[in-house]
């Protein structure tokens, strides 16, 4: 009834989310009890389950550990500089415009060192899907203070407990404009996938933060177990509200961790109000891009 | 037990058989596998993989339902489960669970 394989190689093509993922370049280099994984392996569900095309989606990564997915997904990938995966986002969405654009980074990617980027694609509402995998530190440099440490939460730059006031990201994506806000954990794998399914049918900027154990750095430094204990505190104290105030998301340190969708409503892209706004302005003189994409084709 | 009921679709309801595969040499043994099967059909084996981790065994043989909650959760890529077409047992298995639940 079981089945322990040895010839790697061979068994690895027939896991079930094979065809997504490179698989060669495997094993990938997360810790052990690292969430990052299990993110990868909903969105590739996800894109399975959508049906989508392999050849009509992109992903974009920044630096972190997280950066790390546009390598491991076997899709169109770059893995650009360090924050600035929204604005090559942005530059493949507007360049070809028919093809599903993924961000997947990290919160200090995202939300810290490009966090310009985000607020200003949020507001822009530019057609992009932002996978943002929160594990409130810097965790591949080292464990330095993130934008998303909690308040009292150790990191190696604070060593007596972090004292400055964290982001809230689904307020401020949602504040900023983005049309479909939505956080979990990485153990709710099922919703996750479903979330990621809802979004990927969605336009504009889509938003969905993802809570993951970092067991090397932030569970040592705050001496909270490994990522196993940390599966087991989201198990605890994660509680789904769908629809809730985005404002009264925010995360304290060990504190219940509150799930859900929060945000989904329509408004039009950027680059549809870009369409629409030119074609009233110069009338026949705009040449949109056509909907089957820009020049570049093979 | 008592307000458990006996749902309505009961005889059509087959229960689904799954086959566990574990490829061994991914697993870093974080023990989520473990933890998170509602059967309880794994257990962390004594034994070591080249990198030195213990991966999961089968030790509850054909208890496994397909749920794939084991290849969901895993982030290593190191075990799925695939659905066994048709199982004999079946019956039996179906007759224990309505003998709980009267």
């Amino acid at each position: 009834m079981s089945v322990t394989i040895e010839e790697v190689e061979a068994a690895a093509q027939k896991h079930p989310v094979a065809p997504y993922l490179r698989m060669d370049r495997m094993p990938h280099i997360w810790c052990p009890t690292c969430g990052i994984g299990t993110v990868m392996k909903c969105y590739a569900q996800a894109l399975e389950e959508a049906d989508v095309d392999m050849d009509k989606a992109a992903i974009v990564s920044g630096i972190g550990c997280t950066g790390r997915v546009a390598g491991y997904m076997n899709l169109d990938a770059f893995h650009s500089t360090h924050g600035r995966a929204i604005p090559f986002a942005t530059g493949v969405k507007l360049g070809r415009p028919e093809l599903l654009v993924t961000v997947f980074s990290g919160d200090g990617d995202l939300s810290g060192i490009g966090g310009n980027h985000f607020i200003h694609a949020a507001r822009r509402n530019m057609d992009l899907l932002v996978i943002l995998v929160n594990n409130f530190i810097y965790g591949m440099t080292g464990g330095q203070n993130a934008p998303t440490t909690p308040l009292t939460a150790k990191s190696s730059t604070m060593p007596f407990g972090n004292f400055e006031e964290p982001f809230n990201l689904p307020h401020l994506a949602a504040s900023c404009g983005a049309v479909y806000v939505a956080r979990w954990t990485c153990l709710h794998t099922r919703r996750l996938t479903k979330s990621f399914q809802e979004a990927i049918d969605r336009r504009g900027f889509r938003f969905i933060e993802v809570i993951a154990p970092c067991s090397t750095l932030y569970a040592r430094l705050n001496r909270l177990g490994s990522g196993f204990d940390l599966m087991r505190f989201y198990h605890d104290s994660a509680e789904i509200k769908h629809g809730a105030d985005p404002k009264e998301v925010g995360i304290d340190f060990q504190d219940k961790i509150i799930c859900g969708k929060f945000i989904d409503e329509d408004r039009p892209a950027m680059h549809e109000r870009m369409d629409a706004h030119y074609k009233k302005v110069l009338g026949d003189k705009y040449v949109p891009m056509p909907p089957e994409g820009g020049w570049l084709h093979e | 037990m008592k307000y458990w009921r006996k749902p309505l679709d009961f005889d059509e309801v087959k229960i689904p058989h799954g086959e566990v595969h574990i490829i061994a040499e991914r697993c870093k043994g974080c023990g989520f596998c473990v933890e998170y099967c509602p059967k309880d059909v794994l257990e962390m084996s004594e034994e070591f993989n080249r990198k030195g981790y213990h991966p999961p065994k089968v030790v509850k043989e054909g208890e496994c339902v397909n749920c794939s909650l084991c290849e969901m959760i895993c982030p290593d890529f190191a075990i799925y489960s695939v659905e066994l077409p048709d199982v004999k047992t079946e019956p039996d298995g179906a007759q224990a669970v309505a003998g709980d639940g009267s």
